[in-house]
């Protein structure tokens, strides 16, 4: 790890939090001593059409942007965009999906299918997936809304900062009022992964 | 209790988020700007610092005016605007070159390579050697922060404007940044007059058009000696001179290369590059867009690579960087697999939609603008034929009914926004009314300005800070310029729109129509509670896909087999049905009536 830049990129669809994740992840980063970089597009990219964070991480970051097949860690907040940004995988990366839907425009007016084997092709390419039911675990949480930091929780499992910083930067993010439910949404997120790996805790 | 402290003055930060807070320590009292991506979160985290004015300009040049005025007066002042403003603020930036400043004046102007949120992407280096400024050129947020305290001290000891440049990975990626104190300006604020220097009066001007020419001596001379400009060595045999994010990139790529990074792009320390360039043996230039930089190395005899290798169009990025410079191909990655296109799309309950659809209908040319809306181009609805830059559709329109005379009568509107009428689509109106024009202009009036994030402007009622203000009549404004056709219609009500711009669009006279609804994003009608929902009555829907036309990502079509259409009740023929996501659907009411079979109606009222 020395040395080394670790690459997560964050994908999804417009309006589903991906800032504000990258905004908790990078805090969470800086907190840890470490130099961090993350990049995003506002503006018209952001009306319900696909979004991309880029968020780099370690000793010391130039470059804002990952190059494409270098990503350590995706992280898609919709099950299609993470087929979208298949050019950015490296055959290590490792990939947190969302297995939410999220029709796109042309899927919804019928002029095109959304894809039924979205993990399949992930898999036939020898990435290592994690599918997350984010939308149902944040919405058994209490908050639909909070399906990005499911997200953030599942991630973190992989990431050397302690769960204690995650939850001070969580705190002072985020109203007071909320603090018990997004932490909630974070701990799901957690777990899940946390099983998928086998216990490996 | 000493780490905390640390902790507190170092934060992360975007560009922008740095520029607000390096003008905030600079000392800066006014700063003025209109809103457009990626420049629009300098002035709204500006206006949260205590002690500093900070206001939505109709449009960039009165902002950079307003920024200038304050200088007049002695304070230090801010204007800000994507690259495209700067070209409507070009008339004030170009003469302010000449009047020089007496508090400190700084233009940030945000480019925007690869255009995720423009219409072009010029490259606003240009303008500095155009306007013989200074210009500063910062690679990330920490470098904004410290650019801004320098170019206060350089715009008042040369006597300039200073022209900050971002672009979007400056403005829009978070770094951590060191805090710092506040600092004052040496000038006193308060009216001094000096005709000779604020009045160009074309004899007064000559004598500045000198001092101009004496002042970019000054500035080249400081340039060898400013610390931002600077050589770090490495190994000579690839020497690298770069600026802004393109830095990062060559860092990235080629961290044991020498290279020297340009604080301040223009001028040039011409001595401290002519010595770099004889000490690397392979001199490569690294830009983003035009050759800026390599240009004005081959003005000055220098053999070195660039635009010959680097792409001269969009961003670059490690990769490309890499491939360019060392010819290697580029490692092997995943190919792209063909799925849907998620493109940007008008929100659920977007009142906009209406209007389009209307005029969709009626194949009108729709000269069209900026803003959200410029999104009803894309299919389904289509319904936009051109879009240029900052008013230009009224303009368009126009000229398209003087090219072709009564041919055009009935079938070309020009559609506005209405923070962009503001902006400059008033003249445009000034230009029909008094050219006896019989334009129809669609102001589509949802009270804020939508694409950039919901900044109010002068019909809002609110000012940046969110105080109370005048809220400028639209109507009362399109009478006062002479249009006496001004009628004002709800676009959630198809079937009234259609009727009134099918009404207006034949008058052969100057008309105006107000598409009044509030954009759904506003607070306010996120929290309203009397959202009717609609549904799709699915045993009623006869597939006929009318609905889907609005484009709306509310209603999803649901694709079914012969053999499950039997099964649901449905004729064998029937190829689907639509249906409306509970989730997405915002009330607005515009597909309802357009469903010929009463399908879709409101949720727990007519579902029987």
């Amino acid at each position: 790890m020395k040395g080394k830049t670790t690459n997560i990129l964050l994908c999804g669809v417009g309006g589903q939090g991906i800032l504000l994740a990258s905004e908790i992840l990078s805090s969470a980063f800086m907190r840890s001593g470490l130099d961090v970089k993350q990049s995003e597009v506002h503006g018209m990219a952001q009306r319900g059409g696909s979004v991309v964070a880029h968020l780099r991480y370690g000793e010391k970051v130039y470059s804002p942007l990952i190059e494409p097949g270098e990503a350590d860690f995706a992280v898609s907040f919709e099950l299609l965009e993470a087929l979208r940004y298949l050019p950015y995988y490296g055959k290590d990366s490792r990939l947190i999906v969302n297995t939410q839907k999220i029709l796109p425009a042309p899927v919804s007016a019928g002029m095109e299918i959304y894809p039924d084997d979205v993990l399949k092709q992930l898999s036939e390419r020898r990435l290592s997936v994690f599918p997350v039911d984010a939308f149902g675990l944040a919405r058994s949480a209490g908050e639909s809304r909070a399906v990005n930091m499911v997200l953030v929780g599942a991630l973190s499992v992989f990431l050397p900062v302690k769960e204690k910083t995650f939850q001070d930067v969580i705190r002072e993010r985020i109203p007071e009022k909320l603090h018990s439910l997004n932490e909630g949404a974070f701990g799901r997120g957690r777990e899940v992964v946390r099983d998928l790996r086998g216990g490996k805790h | 209790m000493k780490p905390k402290v640390a902790a507190e003055k170092r934060t992360l930060l975007s560009g922008n988020e740095a520029i607000a807070r390096g003008a905030y320590e600079a000392g800066v009292k006014v700063a003025s700007a209109y809103p457009g991506t990626p420049s629009t979160e300098i002035l709204e985290t500006l206006a949260g610092y205590e002690g500093i004015y900070a206001e939505w300009a109709p449009n960039e040049k009165v902002a950079v005016e307003v920024a200038l005025g304050a200088s007049f007066a002695g304070v230090r002042a801010l204007a800000c605007m994507k690259h495209v403003g700067l070209n409507v603020a070009a008339d004030p930036l170009f003469t302010a070159a000449y009047t020089g400043v007496r508090g400190g004046l700084v233009i940030v102007t945000a480019d925007d390579p690869e255009m995720h949120s423009s219409q072009n992407e010029q490259d606003n280096r240009n303008y500095a050697f155009a306007a013989k400024v200074p210009m500063v050129d910062p690679a990330d947020a920490s470098d904004a922060k410290e650019f801004i305290r320098q170019a206060y001290r350089i715009s008042e000891e040369f006597d300039t404007p200073v022209l900050f440049r971002t672009t979007t990975r400056v403005s829009h990626v978070k770094s951590i940044v060191s805090l710092g104190e506040k600092e004052t300006s040496a000038v006193k604020p308060g009216i001094e007059k000096m005709p000779e220097k604020f009045v160009m009066l074309p004899a007064h001007a000559r004598k500045r058009r000198v001092e101009v020419g004496n002042r970019m001596t000054r500035l080249k001379e400081f340039a060898e000696v400013f610390p931002e400009n600077r050589i770090e060595w490495g190994d000579r045999k690839r020497g690298f001179i770069t600026s802004g994010v393109s830095y990062l990139y060559v860092k990235e790529v080629f961290p044991d290369a020498s290279v020297l990074k340009l604080g301040m792009i223009y001028p040039f320390p011409e001595k401290m590059i002519r010595d770099f360039a004889r000490k690397v043996k392979e001199l490569f230039i690294v830009e983003e867009l035009d050759p800026f930089i390599e240009l004005h190395l081959k003005a000055m005899g220098i053999r070195c690579r660039g635009k010959e290798l680097i792409p001269a169009m969009g961003e670059l990025n490690p990769r490309v960087v890499r491939a360019s410079v060392s010819g290697e191909p580029p490692p092997k990655i995943f190919d792209p697999v063909p799925i849907p296109q998620r493109p940007p799309n008008l929100c659920p309950g977007c009142p906009h939609r209406g209007m389009f659809y209307a005029l969709s209908k009626l194949g009108l040319f729709v000269a069209g603008d900026i803003g959200c809306y410029t999104l009803a181009a894309l299919r389904p609805l289509s319904a936009m034929d051109s879009c240029v830059c900052m008013g230009a559709g009224i303009g368009n329109a126009f000229g398209m009914e003087k090219a072709l005379g009564e041919e055009a009568l009935g079938k070309v509107v020009a559609v506005i926004g209405d923070s962009t009428f503001f902006h400059s689509g008033i003249t445009g109106l000034v230009d029909v009314v008094y050219n006896r024009g019989f334009t129809t202009v669609i102001i589509l009036d949802n009270r804020t300005t939508g694409m950039t994030g919901h900044q109010p402007h002068p019909s809002s009622g609110m000012t940046i800070t969110g105080d109370c203000t005048t809220s400028i009549d639209i109507e009362t404004l399109c009478r006062a310029i002479g249009v006496q056709h001004v009628s004002t219609v709800n676009p959630n009500d198809i079937e009234a729109t259609l009727k009134v711009v099918k009404t207006e669009v034949g008058r052969r006279a100057p008309s105006v129509i107000i598409a009044k609804s509030p954009c759904v994003l506003l607070p306010e009608m996120r929290k309203r509670k009397d959202k009717k929902l609609y549904v799709v009555l699915p045993e009623k829907c006869a597939g006929c896909r009318t609905c889907l036309k609005l484009g709306c990502p509310a209603i999803e079509w649901v694709p079914l087999t012969g053999e499950e259409a039997k099964k649901l009740g449905y004729k064998e023929a029937q190829k689907g049905y639509s249906r409306i996501n509970a989730v997405l659907c915002d009330g607005c009411g515009q597909c309802g009536p357009l469903c010929k079979f009463k399908a879709i109606v409101v949720k727990g009222k007519d579902e029987g």
